[in-house]
C-alpha cells in the first residue's frame, strides 16, 4: 500500500495535526548506567513533551543518550540502567516511573508501542509471524476468537503491504524490508497513541528506507498516532518530523519546529550536524565535520559539554555550569547555548533566518 | 532434511569405524590377548567352541585378514556377536538381550527426568537471578564433578543402609519374586529402581541446569525478549520466548552428553548390582570375557548413535531455521 | 590480571586445583605407611579412624590415608597428561581445520565428529581390557590413551573460533603480506584463542579424572597401581557402603578427593567463562551503596529500577527554577 505519488521533501510532515494535549511529559529526567563512582551519566536533566498526533524527532550521535532516553521513559532500559531523577507522565495521569508492573503491562503496546532498530533480532526466530501476532492480540484482547485474531493479523499485514499468507512464515524467510514492515504492523496492532521508533530504517538500503518512510507517513495520516522518531540522520528527521530535539552528551541542546531548525539552527552542534550533510540543491560548499569526538560520559568536561569542540566557545562556556535550555525568539524554540542568552551578538551563522 | 541426512551419514561412518576398531584391537594388542583367552579356554571348552573362538580372533590363518573382516561383518549383520567365554555356551547376544531392557529402562527414564527438570531449574535460575537458586550452583558443581558411582555409593550408604528407605541392590527381589506382569513385581522393580535413577539424575542434572541458565542469560539479552516485554505479554510468555530459543543449544548438547550419561549409568549399575549391561560389564572384565566386552561395546555404540539421531530430529523440529538450507 | 583473581569462583577454583597439584607431588612422601602394608593379618573388618590410622583402615588393614596420598599422584598425573595431550591435539586439529578449510577441514571435522560420537568409556574399557590387567601400567601411557578419546570436543570449539577469526581483517592482511599459513596460525590466531584453550584444557582434565577413576573402579587398570579409583574398587568390592557399619572412612575420602579436584577445576572454568563473557557476570547493580539506596540487586527485564530518593532532587530543581 505504498503511496504512488512522489512527495517532495520538506512536506512529508503533515500539517496541522498537532492536538494540544500532551501525551508524554518528561521533566528533569536523569538516567545512568551503573551506580556510584563509575556510573555513566547517559541522560541528564531532559525535559520533553510529545503531543497527540505529533512527530517528534530525537537527533544525536551514537552515545548521545537518545535511545537511553526513549527506553528510560518506558522503563525498558536494560540492566545496569537506572533512572536517577525526574518525572515521566503519560496522558497527564499515569506516572510511568512509579507504575507497578501490572500497570505498565496494561499500558504497553495498548498505548505506547516500540519499533526496534534491528528487525532481525526483534522477531522471535522460532515462532511463525502469525503466532507472534496472536500472542500479542491474545494478551491484550482476551475475548478475541481465533478467527478474529487471524482476520486482524491479516488486516495488519495488509496495512503494510504484505500478503496474508506470510502469516505462516518464519522471520528468517522474510527479507529485511518485510521484517521491518512486520515490526511496524505489530506496533500498530492495538492502535496505540504513541509509537517510539528507534532508528527503524538505519539497517536498510536507501530504496527500502524511502518506501517504509512513505508507508509510515501514510499510516500516520490515517491513524493519527504520535511518533517519537529517534535517528542520527538529521536530514531524515527534517523531512518527517514536526518538531526536533537535538541531544548531545546526554542533554537536550536544541529544540524547536523541524523546519525552523533546518533553516536557522541556533546551537553550534546543530549547525555542525546540518553542515555535515550535503544538500542536493544550492551552491557547492566544503564539507565540514565536527572536530573532536563525544566526551566520556563518566567524566564530562566542565561547563558546557560541547565547548571543547565548539568553534564559538568563550570563557563563560567553561566557567559556568552547563547552560539550560534558553527560550528563543517566539514560539517553542530553545537552545542550550550562552550565545543565545540575548546579551551577546551572535555569530552570523547562528542568527540566520534562513540558511543558504 | 539435508541436515538429518548428513547426520545419518556421520552415524553410519562412525558405526563402521567403531566396528572396524573392534575387529582390529585384539589383533593389535601386544601379547595377543586372544592367545591368552584360548589358552584358558583349551581345557574347558569343546572343540567347536575353540574353533569358533579361533575364527573370531583370527588365530587360524586359513582366511586372510580381509576374509576374517568380512566374516565378522557377516556375523554382525546376522546378530551374531560371538559366544561368551565365562557363561559358555551362552551367546553374547543372549546375555546382552537379558541385561539390556534393565539398562534402557533405567537410563531412559532417568535421563528424561534429569533433562526436563534440569532445563526447568535452569530457566528459573536465570529468570530469578540472585535468588536462592544461585546458591545451589556450587553444590551442583560438586555433584557434576564427582563420579557417578561415588554418588551411587553415597546414595546407598545414606538411603539404603542408614535410613533403610530403599533396597541397596538388585533389580528386584530375586529371592521372593518371579518376573511377571503383576503389580507386586512391577512395584518391586520400581522400588529397586529409585536409588539408581536418583543417582543418575543427581549426577547429570547440574550440567543441564548450568547450561540452560547460561544460555537463558545470553538469550534474555536479545531484542525479541525485550520486545516481548515491551508488548506487554504476560510474564510466562516472555520467559517462554527466551526459553524456546535457549533450549536449542541444550538439545544439541544432549547429543554430546548422552555418551557420558550412558557410561555413568553403567557404573551406577555396578554399585547397585543392578542386572543391566553395567553389571554384565563388570563380570566380563573380571573374567576376561573378551567376546562379551566387545559385544557390549558394539551395542552401546549403536544405542548412543540412535539416541544422537533422535536428538537431531528433536533439534530439527524445534529450530525452523534448519529446515531450509537456503 | 588482578581483576581475574578478584572473582570468588576463580580464587576458590585456583586454591583447590593448586592444592591437589601439590598433593600429587608431595603426597607419596607424606604417606605414613606403605599403602600395601597390612597392619594386621588377623582382623577382618575395616577399622574406623584412630590415632594410628587417621583415616582408618581397609578390610585388609591397609592404611586409607596412605592409599589416598599415594593414589593422588597417579590420579592427578594421569588427568594432567590426558589434558595436555588432548588439548595439544585439539589445537592442532581444530585450528588447522578452521583455518585451512576445504578438504582438510572436511576430513578433520569428520574425524572429530566420529570421536565425539563414539562412546569413550566402553572403547577405553575394551582397549585397557585387552592390554591386560597384568601389564605394568604407566601413568603417561594411560593418560595418552585417555586423551585420544578426549580431544574432539575442544577441537570443535577451536575450529569454530578459528573460523570466525579467519574472516577478520588482521588475518587477511597477514595473508596478503605473504605470511605463511603455519606462522599465521601460531602467532596471529592462537594468541587470541587462549581463553578457549584454557577452558578446553580444564574441561579435558576434568574428563581425564572422571574417566581414569571410572576405569580403575571397574578394575580394568592393574589393581596394584594405586589411584583413587582403585580405592573405590576395593571399597565397593568389600561392600563398604552396604555394610551395616557403614565404612564411610574408606569410600568418602577418595570420592571426595575426586569430586573436590573436579570442582576446583570446574570453578576455575566458570570463572574464566564469566571473565570472557561479561554478560554471565552479575550484571546487576552491584554494591552495598546501591542496595542501601533502595535499588534491587538484580533488575528485572522490562522494569528499569527508579531511584527511590529522586523526589527531593526534583523538588530542589523545581524550586530553583
Amino acid at each position: 500500500m505504498s503511496t504512488e505519488e512522489v512527495i517532495p521533501s520538506g512536506q512529508l510532515a503533515s500539517p496541522g495535526r498537532h492536538g494540544s494535549d500532551p501525551l508524554i511529559e518528561v521533566s528533569g529526567l536523569c538516567a545512568d548506567y551503573g551506580f556510584g563512582a563509575g556510573a555513566v551519566h547517559a541522560v541528564l536533566d531532559v525535559d520533553l513533551t510529545l503531543r497527540r498526533g505529533e512527530v517528534l524527532g530525537l537527533a544525536g550521535e551514537s552515545g548521545s543518550g537518545k535511545s537511553t532516553l526513549a527506553y528510560a521513559i518506558t522503563r525498558l532500559l536494560r540492566p545496569p540502567g537506572i533512572i536517577t531523577a525526574g518525572r515521566a507522565r503519560f496522558d497527564g495521569s499515569v506516572d510511568l516511573l512509579s507504575a507497578t508492573e501490572h500497570e505498565l503491562r496494561g499500558l504497553r503496546w495498548n498505548d505506547i508501542a516500540v519499533v526496534l532498530q534491528s528487525s532481525m533480532n526483534a522477531l522471535n526466530p522460532v515462532l511463525r509471524i502469525g503466532t507472534q501476532f496472536a500472542d500479542l492480540l491474545r494478551a491484550h484482547r482476551p475475548g478475541m476468537s481465533r478467527v478474529a485474531i487471524r482476520e486482524r493479523s491479516a488486516e495488519l499485514l495488509a496495512m503494510v503491504g504484505i500478503p496474508a499468507d506470510r502469516l505462516t512464515s518464519y522471520p528468517h524467510e522474510l527479507s529485511g524490508g518485510m521484517r521491518q514492515r512486520v515490526m511496524i504492523a505489530t506496533a500498530l496492532a492495538l492502535d496505540p497513541a504513541v509509537v517510539i521508533m528507534d532508528e527503524p530504517t538505519t539497517a536498510l538500503d536507501v530504496v527500502t528506507q524511502r518506501e517504509i518512510l512513505e508507508e509510515l507517513t501514510a499510516l500516520r495520516d490515517r491513524l493519527g498516532f504520535a511518533v517519537l522518531f529517534i535517528s542520527h540522520d538529521l536530514s531524515l528527521l527534517v523531512e518527517i518530523a514536526d518538531s526536533i530535539a537535538v541531544m548531545y552528551a546526554g542533554r537536550l541542546v536544541e529544540q524547536g519546529p523541524a523546519k525552523a531548525i533546518f533553516r536557522s539552527p541556533r546551537h553550534p552542534y546543530s549547525l555542525g550536524l546540518l553542515n555535515s550533510f550535503p544538500s542536493l540543491h544550492g551552491p557547492r560548499r566544503t564539507m565540514e565535520g565536527i572536530p573532536g569526538s563525544p566526551p566520556d560520559l563518566r567524566t564530562p568536561p566542565p561547563g558546557c559539554a560541547f565547548h571543547p569542540r565548539c568553534r564559538y566557545a568563550f570563557d563563560k562556556c567553561q566557567a559556568e555550569p552547563h547552560p539550560p535550555l534558553l527560550p528563543l525568539d517566539a514560539g517553542s524554540r530553545a537552545a542550550a547555548c550562552w550565545l543565545q542568552d540575548g546579551t551577546r551578538t551572535r555569530p552570523d551563522e547562528l542568527a540566520l533566518e534562513v540558511r543558504p | 532434511m539435508r541436515l538429518i541426512m548428513r547426520r545419518v551419514a556421520l552415524y553410519v561412518i562412525t558405526a563402521i569405524v567403531a566396528i572396524t576398531i573392534n575387529f582390529f584391537l585384539p589383533r593389535l594388542m601386544p601379547g595377543n590377548p586372544a592367545l591368552t583367552v584360548l589358552g584358558k579356554a583349551q581345557s574347558a571348552e569343546s572343540p567347536q567352541a575353540i574353533a569358533a573362538l579361533e575364527e573370531q580372533y583370527g588365530v587360524q590363518t586359513k582366511t586372510g585378514t580381509w576374509g576374517q573382516y568380512t566374516q565378522y561383518w557377516d556375523h554382525l549383520l546376522h546378530g551374531n556377536l560371538g559366544t561368551s567365554l565365562n557363561a559358555y555356551p551362552a551367546s553374547v547376544g543372549s546375555l546382552i538381550r537379558a541385561a539390556l531392557p534393565w539398562t534402557i529402562g533405567l537410563v531412559g527414564t532417568a535421563t528424561v527426568i534429569s533433562f526436563v527438570l534440569g532445563t526447568l531449574l535452569g530457566v528459573a535460575a536465570a529468570w530469578r537471578r540472585g535468588s536462592w537458586l544461585d546458591n545451589l550452583l556450587p553444590a551442583m558443581t560438586f555433584f557434576q564433578a564427582a563420579p557417578y558411582f561415588f554418588v551411587a555409593i553415597l546414595a546407598v550408604a545414606l538411603f539404603a543402609t542408614k535410613l533403610g528407605w530403599f533396597p541397596p541392590s538388585q533389580g528386584y527381589d530375586t529371592a521372593t519374586l518371579n518376573p511377571g506382569f503383576n503389580w507386586a513385581f512391577i512395584s518391586n522393580v520400581l522400588d529397586h529402581a529409585v536409588l539408581p535413577a536418583l543417582t543418575i539424575v543427581l549426577a547429570s542434572i547440574a550440567g543441564w541446569i548450568i547450561g540452560m541458565r547460561n544460555m537463558m542469560i545470553t538469550t534474555m539479552d536479545e531484542d525479541y525478549v525485550l520486545l516481548a516485554e515491551a508488548k506487554g505479554l504476560p510474564r510466562h510468555r516472555v520467559i517462554g520466548y527466551a526459553a524456546r530459543n535457549a533450549l536449542l543449544p541444550n538439545v544439541a548438547g544432549f547429543s554430546l552428553a548422552i555418551g557420558f550419561i550412558v557410561s555413568g549409568a553403567l557404573l551406577t549399575e555396578i554399585v547397585f548390582s543392578y542386572p543391566g549391561i553395567g553389571y554384565l560389564l563388570l563380570n566380563s572384565i573380571g573374567s576376561d570375557d573378551y567376546p562379551v566386552l566387545q559385544g557390549i561395546f558394539v551395542i552401546i555404540t549403536f544405542a548412543v548413535l540412535l539416541a544422537n539421531l533422535l536428538a537431531d530430529f528433536a533439534y530439527a523440529f524445534l529450530d525452523p531455521r534448519t529446515r531450509q538450507e537456503a | 590480571m588482578p581483576r581475574l583473581l578478584r572473582s570468588p569462583k576463580i580464587l576458590t577454583g585456583l586454591c583447590l586445583s593448586v592444592a591437589f597439584a601439590i598433593l600429587a607431588v608431595v603426597g607419596p612422601y607424606l604417606a605414613p605407611y606403605n599403602p600395601n602394608a597390612n597392619a594386621s593379618t588377623t582382623v577382618g573388618i575395616a577399622q574406623p579412624p584412630s590415632a594410628a590410622h587417621l583415616l582408618g583402615t581397609t578390610q585388609t588393614q591397609q592404611d586409607v590415608l596412605s592409599q589416598l596420598l599415594v593414589g593422588g599422584r597417579s590420579t592427578v598425573l594421569v588427568s594432567l597428561v590426558a589434558g595436555v595431550v588432548a588439548t595439544a591435539l585439539a589445537v592442532l586439529f581444530g585450528v588447522a581445520a578452521g583455518y585451512l578449510g576445504g578438504r582438510a577441514d572436511d576430513l578433520l571435522s569428520m574425524l572429530a565428529n566420529i570421536f565425539l560420537v563414539l562412546p569413550a568409556l566402553p572403547l577405553l574399557i575394551v582397549i585397557f581390557g585387552l592390554l591386560g590387567k597384568g601389564a605394568s601400567p604407566n601413568d603417561l601411557l594411560i593418560g595418552f590413551i585417555i586423551s585420544v578419546t578426549g580431544w574432539a570436543f575442544g577441537a570443535r570449539q577451536l575450529r569454530a573460533q578459528t573460523l570466525s577469526m579467519r574472516a577478520r581483517d588482521f588475518i587477511e592482511s597477514a595473508r596478503i603480506i605473504g605470511e605463511r599459513s603455519w606462522r599465521i596460525m601460531a602467532f596471529e590466531i592462537l594468541p587470541n584463542l587462549v581463553p578457549v584453550v584454557a577452558t578446553s584444557f580444564l574441561f579435558t582434565v576434568i574428563y581425564g579424572v572422571g574417566t581414569y577413576t571410572a576405569l580403575a573402579f571397574l578394575g580394568v587398570i592393574n589393581l596394584s597401581h594405586w589411584s583413587w579409583g582403585t580405592m573405590l574398587y576395593w571399597a565397593q568390592n568389600a561392600q563398604a557402603a552396604q555394610d551395616v557399619h557403614i565404612q564411610w572412612w574408606w569410600f568418602l575420602p577418595p570420592g571426595l578427593a575426586v569430586g573436590l579436584f573436579g570442582t576446583g577445576l570446574a570453578l576455575l572454568n566458570f570463572g574464566i567463562d564469566e571473565y570472557v563473557n561479561p554478560r554471565l557476570r552479575a550484571a546487576g547493580i552491584t554494591g552495598r551503596q546501591a542496595r542501601r539506596a533502595g535499588l534491587p540487586r538484580h533488575a528485572r527485564l522490562g522494569l528499569t529500577p527508579v531511584l527511590p530518593a529522586r523526589e527531593p532532587v526534583l523538588e530542589a530543581r523545581e524550586a530553583a527554577r
